[in-house]
């Protein structure tokens, strides 16, 4: 019985250490160590909240970076077909101005050897023709000799010719 | 070991070494032999021997060797409303070392041996009759008990509250690591759910509950002066830590509260003409505290009980069949009694909890929203 039976002076006793205890504590322990606690969690939270952000923005970053450099490829390429057409059209210029150059020499070359021909020609027959007005003059010089017939012609010719 | 574990166990070893042989003095401590007539015939009596063990005290029982008992005097306060039985004063303190250990009387009072004031103070009248107890206001065993502890957790917040105001948005350390767990957990295990959005407001009683019973349970399990007095095993404790719970719930109510006690959502034939549910509601308000206080001291006390029981076997067995059977006794005695310690080390985990958790829900319930 005396065991379950409350006991009047613990009774006094406990609510005044108890009553101490607990406003000790409540007015200078708990607050500040709950203080502590939130502003712990707070800057945890942030800090895991801005790592994510970074994490974020890094990857904004690399996807920009990416973007940019299939850009640049992409520029690249195009330069470079760019650079190949133009070089292709420069190689085909060339070449297409040093076949018409090499046409023009030809030309030129056959048209001197065709001047030179006709030159070789003309001065050929022009030699031709003094040979054969010297042959001419040799036979006629000859016949005119002893030919009474001949000689008569030529005169007659020569008189024809004072005529006129 | 930080600093202030370092000091408490510094102060546990002062303790134990330095009150132990000023305790044997006689001046401090009074040593008796105990009559020829009781020295011869002294049997043990298992049942006395354990319920003495869980009950409160005057004096506050360290060791007996042979026939010397060691002791530390508490103060004992008493006003008397018959001053003429006792030198003419109302109001008497002294020390119980006055008493002798229960065996002699003091300014006409006594320890009373009888039935029915059995260890309590009681005046004595001219003839030598017991006429009933005066106003007892006495520091007794569980108090002394209670005060080591609240200096025990004083130390151990205020290290904690050091820790927090010197690593304020830094690492815990030392005594906060140990407590900063436990107090996460009340808040957001116990107060988040059980109360709601209000929680703040009860962190403190809830954690000055938690801690407080806790570390009662626990140095109440450590069998060495100044642990191990049976504070949470004392029904006046736990009377008036489930006061405090009543107090707050009750402070706190709000309007819901109170409606819901006077005038519940219920049929009118109810709580008119004859108020029923009003009724069984107050009955509620008081039945819940009352629930929380029995459940902590029987829980504490039987864990105190079962193992005084094992040990005091050994002495049973050693009486019934001789001194060979004690000692062979002994192993398992001292196993079971391991074996209860560590099951009391769990129970006064779940015992604190379950009264944080218990309260938690209480002041919930006073602070609801109309739903």
């Amino acid at each position: 019985m005396e065991l379950v039976s409350p006991n009047v002076g613990t009774i006094f006793w406990m609510i005044i250490v108890f009553g101490i205890v607990a406003f000790v504590l409540k007015k200078f322990a708990w607050k500040p160590i709950l203080n502590a606690l939130n502003e712990r969690e707070e800057s945890i939270s942030s800090a895991l909240n801005a790592a994510q952000e970074a994490r974020k923005e890094m990857e904004n970053l690399k996807a920009g970076n990416e973007e940019l450099l299939a850009e640049a490829r992409k520029e690249k390429e195009l330069i470079m077909r760019e650079a190949m057409a133009l070089k292709e059209n420069i190689l085909a210029e060339a070449k297409e101005k040093a076949d018409a150059e090499t046409q023009r020499n030809i030309e030129y070359a056959r048209q001197q050897i065709q001047n030179e021909k006709a030159k070789a020609i003309n001065e050929m027959k022009k030699q031709m023709t003094e040979l054969s007005f010297m042959i001419a003059e040799k036979v006629i010089r000859k016949e005119m000799a002893d030919n009474k017939q001949h000689q008569a012609m030529v005169e007659k010719l020569i008189d024809e010719i004072k005529l006129n | 070991m930080p600093l202030p574990g370092k000091l408490i166990f510094a102060l546990m070893l002062v303790a134990i070494f330095r009150i132990l042989p000023v305790s044997a003095q006689p001046d401090a401590v009074y040593e008796k032999l105990t009559p020829a007539e009781d020295h011869l015939e002294e049997e043990f009596e298992a049942g006395k021997f354990v319920i003495e063990h869980v009950l409160d005290a005057y004096d506050w029982h360290i060791a007996s060797l042979g026939d010397k008992h060691f002791s530390i005097p508490l103060p004992i306060i008493l006003f008397s409303s018959n001053p003429e039985l006792h030198e003419g004063k109302k109001l008497h303190v002294f020390m119980s070392s006055k008493f002798h250990h229960g065996h002699d009387d003091y300014k006409g009072f006594r320890i009373s041996h009888t039935e029915e004031h059995n260890n309590k103070i009681v005046e004595v009248n001219e003839q030598g009759h017991e006429i009933g107890k005066p106003l007892d206001l006495s520091l007794t065993k569980s108090v002394a008990g209670a005060i080591v502890t609240s200096i025990v957790l004083l130390i151990l917040v205020f290290a904690a509250v050091r820790g927090a105001r010197r690593n304020s948005g830094r690492a815990p350390s030392g005594i906060q690591n140990l407590l900063e767990p436990v107090i996460v957990f009340i808040r957001d295990e116990i107060a988040k759910p059980s109360i709601g959005p209000h929680y703040k407001k009860f962190m403190a009683p809830l954690l000055t509950l938690f801690f407080f019973i806790l570390l009662n349970n626990l140095l109440g399990l450590i069998p060495i002066f100044p642990f191990g007095a049976n504070v949470t095993g004392n029904i006046s404790v736990t009377l008036v830590l489930a006061l405090f719970t009543f107090m707050v719930t009750t402070l706190r109510g709000n309007v819901n509260y109170w409606k819901e006690i006077f005038n519940p959502d219920v049929p009118t034939w109810l709580k008119f003409p004859i108020p029923l549910m009003p009724f069984l509601e107050l009955t509620g308000m008081f039945t819940k505290p009352f629930v929380l206080m029995v459940r902590l001291f029987a829980n504490m006390l039987a864990g105190h009980l079962i193992i005084t029981v094992f040990i005091s076997l050994i002495f049973i067995f050693s009486n019934l069949m001789g001194p060979a059977a004690g000692y062979g006794v002994s192993p398992v005695s001292i196993a079971f009694s391991v074996f209860i310690m560590l099951l009391d080390v769990l129970v006064s985990f779940i015992q604190a909890y379950v009264f944080t958790l218990l309260s938690a829900i209480y002041f919930g319930m006073a602070t609801a929203e109309h739903h």
